[in-house]
């Protein structure tokens, strides 16, 4: 960590742009800015510091493949609940995951990154290396900086280290899916799995090419009786309903729906009651959607040049661009969003030096 | 000047809603530590997010600080006014905006208690986060302080629930933070700012997420001969992978004290009680509860209650929940601590407190949120011997410094406030502080908001736009440049 961060700080005095990398499945996202002058790589940064599993935390230096990660939780019975994809040869980084805000299907539960999060070390770019948080699983002493850093896409320091809560990994799982040709009973079904009382692990939404689903994973010793309780109101909500015991590959496909080599991946910031509009907007546009229904967050796979009529349709939501096709990247808006003088201040204040990513970030 | 700042909050906000008279100054001159008393210039509380940025904005002007306040409920003079500062209560601004089921939202004013957040989510919906002083807390000191309460262990807390705010700078500028939606683009500003401690703004308007009552609650006190037996339950239940929605522990002093006032029909002579509650799916919740029950029959229970209705379960947390009050039936003074721990160091940690309770000849009652590891030591004494006080505080500071030296923290729920950032320090160093520092800066350059809190020395921005002017805080001699 010492060696990563007498980089960054070098970096700073020389005011070198810099951008961080992790297992690079993500590295195009953001503002495409040029090359930097220096890529420091957290490939080193690969050690599981520690593993408490009595206490459900870890702690984890920020290049360690979460892959990795997930196989030493799971030899205990425990997982850390973040399951985004992991992008090309499985090579996503804790670290990265973290910088990017990137989740999977079990956020429905547990959360994003921010919220899995306890403590982190930072390097900033005067070369100041700082600690915030904890390694418990309870905390409020000092200011929660790694919420802060948490989706920041590496613009206001290098993350070296972090600790995050780990949850006991569900002794079962069974999963629910009604389909439809309906987007309205899609949405229904997906509200009405959202707020029913069971013990869901995630509960998401699908449509393409004319049809979709609703889905809901449940874990736990009774995971098969809630799974029917589960198709009981998806069928109730007028979708054709059906149990999935051999659940992996079906939220393999929600994880897989979020990422796309040839087409754009537009992630929606919508809410739950607008489901059906969505489906809608994303149907007629010729696209494809994911999403995680009771969060209101939805992946919207389709091409780069409907980017704009679907950020008018579904205006106000937010709508970020993740993957696009190099060529066109270019020449999109991919934050359809405007910078805060706060933000700016916030970024100043911790990279004076201005040479994390710069460019890349609505700052 | 300060004249002058007086008629401009009456102008803002009516005269009635000015406090300057000083008998009724004195009802704001602590928050829920009392042991801290400052009286402030005026108390101030304005009815609208307009009028708040009016009265930051003349603050800022007349270059005086001020402390926000909710229902003044903190344990850690989070809320203690500043000399010479003003208060600004937020406790006329208790309005719920909306409620928006079908999207799983609701959107209130900062002076709204944390319970009728519930009861407007009700009887479909609830808000999780429940610090024991729900009944009165305000959401607003709620999201400043990041409170959580006896179901944060599976819930989580006050940061996991806030998807919104509607806030006022220091300098008096209006700002959205969030919104309904999540993963808005751009930096994470709102999860900074919750668990703040008032120190980067005020929240005007608050949007929280809620969620579905669950199908089922079942709730069991069991009783142990010691906290030992009471700690292996505790640690079974998370290795079998059990998420109870809460586990909470008392020793036998907090026994004595709770069913004392209580009569909730806990044995005097227990050692330990553990409260465990199950909630979730009626299959899942009657499955689970039963291995519960025989984790606590392994570990030696001398006797298990089963609360058989909502009653039953009530009495069960009102033991629980009143037990910092009852103390005052057992001690006519104490100190009320909050550490946490990590859940595997739970007897090592405890046995130290018994040695500390020992040396110190002070008697100590225990109370913790168990599944993640927060303890809430009561350490009692006698407030009308003279040094008594001082040394409860000093046993109660080396109650934290065992704590952070099993790898903990100096506080769980309570802040940092004015009564613990002298023991910052043993948790952060210089470049943690400075990184802290940046936060507050960004957000309140001319260091105004809530100072001499949070950080163990006062400092002040590095930048001040303009030319330099020495700051109030450095005049009197109790800030530095940094």
């Amino acid at each position: 960590m010492t060696a990563a961060a007498e980089q960054i700080a070098e970096c700073g005095g020389r005011g070198q742009s810099l951008r961080v990398r992790g297992g690079g499945t993500k590295f195009e996202w953001g503002t495409p800015a040029g090359d930097p002058d220096v890529v420091v790589s957290t490939a080193e940064l690969d050690r599981i510091v520690e593993h408490n599993e009595g206490d459900l935390t870890a702690i984890l230096e920020a290049g360690v493949p979460l892959a990795r990660a997930q196989q030493e939780f799971a030899s205990a019975g425990q997982m850390l609940a973040l399951d985004p994809p992991l992008g090309a040869g499985a090579g996503a980084t804790i670290g990265g995951v973290i910088a990017t805000g990137d989740s999977g299907p079990l956020r429905h539960r547990y959360g994003a990154p921010r919220d899995l999060v306890l403590g982190m070390t930072v390097a900033l770019s005067d070369g100041t290396v700082a600690k915030s948080g904890s390694r418990v699983i309870k905390n409020v002493a000092g200011y929660d900086l790694a919420k802060l850093f948490a989706g920041s896409f590496g613009t206001l320091g290098l993350i070296l280290q972090v600790v995050v809560r780990l949850h006991p990994k569900p002794s079962q799982s069974v999963s629910a899916i009604g389909r439809s040709g309906d987007p309205d009973a899609v949405a229904r079904g997906a509200s009405a799995l959202a707020h029913a009382s069971l013990e869901k692990e995630c509960v998401d939404v699908r449509w393409g090419g004319g049809e979709g689903a609703a889905l809901a994973q449940l874990g736990g010793e009774t995971a098969g009786a809630q799974a029917e309780a589960a198709a009981r109101i998806l069928a109730d909500a007028g979708l054709e309903p059906a149990i999935v015991e051999d659940d992996e590959e079906l939220w393999t496909e929600q994880r897989n729906g979020q990422r796309s080599s040839d087409r754009a991946v537009v992630r929606v910031s919508g809410l739950q009651a607008e489901l059906a509009r969505t489906i809608r907007v994303v149907e007629s546009l010729g696209g494809s959607l994911v999403g995680r229904a009771s969060l209101g967050i939805s992946w919207v796979t389709l091409d780069p040049s409907r980017i704009g009529h679907l950020r008018r349709e579904l205006a106000p939501f937010p709508c970020v661009v993740l993957d696009a096709p190099r060529e066109v990247r270019a020449s999109l808006d991919v934050w359809d969003a405007d910078p805060s003088p706060l933000a700016q201040r916030v970024k100043h204040r911790f990279d004076p030096a201005g040479v994390f990513a710069p460019g890349t970030f609505p700052v | 000047m300060a004249h002058d700042l007086i008629e401009k909050l009456r102008e803002a906000c009516g005269r009635e809603n000015v406090v300057t008279h000083p008998h009724q100054l004195r009802t704001y001159e602590s928050d829920g530590l009392l042991r801290y008393r400052v009286t402030p210039r005026a108390v101030v509380l304005p009815g609208s997010a307009e009028e708040v940025q009016k009265v930051l904005r003349a603050c800022h002007e007349a270059e005086v600080p001020w402390v926000a306040r909710g229902s003044g409920t903190g344990l850690s003079g989070g809320a203690l006014p500043v000399e010479e500062g003003i208060v600004i209560s937020v406790n006329r601004m208790n309005r719920v905006l909306e409620v928006d089921l079908p999207n799983q939202r609701m959107v209130v004013e900062p002076g709204v208690t944390n319970l009728d957040v519930s009861k407007a989510a009700g009887p479909t919906h609830f808000y999780p986060p429940d610090p024991s002083s729900q009944i009165v807390c305000s959401i607003g000191g709620n999201v400043a302080e990041n409170a959580g309460g006896a179901h944060c262990f599976k819930y989580g807390f006050t940061t996991n629930y806030v998807t919104g705010l509607e806030l006022v700078l220091p300098d008096g500028e209006l700002i959205e933070l969030g919104g309904k939606e999540l993963d808005r683009p751009g930096y994470d500003l709102l999860g900074a700012f919750v668990g703040s401690e008032g120190t980067l703004g005020i929240a005007t308007k608050i949007t929280v997420r809620i969620v579905p009552v669950p199908e089922a609650v079942r709730t069991l006190v069991a009783f142990f001969e010691h906290t030992s037996n009471a700690g292996r339950v505790v640690s079974d239940i998370v290795a079998a992978g059990i998420v109870p929605g809460a586990i909470e522990m008392m020793d036998s002093l907090a026994i004595e004290a709770a069913e004392g006032a209580t009569h909730a029909g806990y044995p005097s002579d227990a050692g330990a009680a553990l409260v465990v509650e199950l909630d979730g799916s009626e299959a899942e919740c009657e499955h689970r509860f039963k291995e519960v029950e025989k984790l606590c029959e392994g570990n030696g229970a001398t006797s298990i209650r089963v609360a058989q209705d909502e009653d039953e379960r009530q009495l069960i947390w009102k033991a629980r929940k009143a037990a910092f009050a009852a103390m005052g039936r057992v001690s006519t003074h104490y100190y009320v601590q909050d550490g946490v721990i990590p859940r595997t160091r739970l007897s090592e940690v405890l046995e130290r407190i018994d040695e500390l309770s020992k040396e110190y000849g002070m008697p100590v009652a225990n109370v913790f949120h168990a599944g993640d590891g927060n303890l809430h030591p009561l350490v009692c004494y006698d407030g009308h011997t003279e040094g008594e006080a001082e040394r409860a505080e000093e046993l109660s500071g080396k109650i934290l410094t065992a704590c952070v030296e099993a790898g903990g923290s100096i506080t769980g729920e309570h802040g940092v406030g004015y009564d613990k950032k002298r023991y910052m320090p043993r948790m952060f160093e210089e470049p943690d502080f400075d990184a802290f520092q940046r936060l507050r800066c960004a957000f309140d350059p001319a260091g105004m908001a809530n100072p001499g809190k949070v950080m163990p020395t006062p400092r002040l921005c590095g930048e001040v736009p303009g030319p330099y002017r020495q700051h109030p805080l450095e005049a009197a001699g109790i800030a530095e440049r940094f």
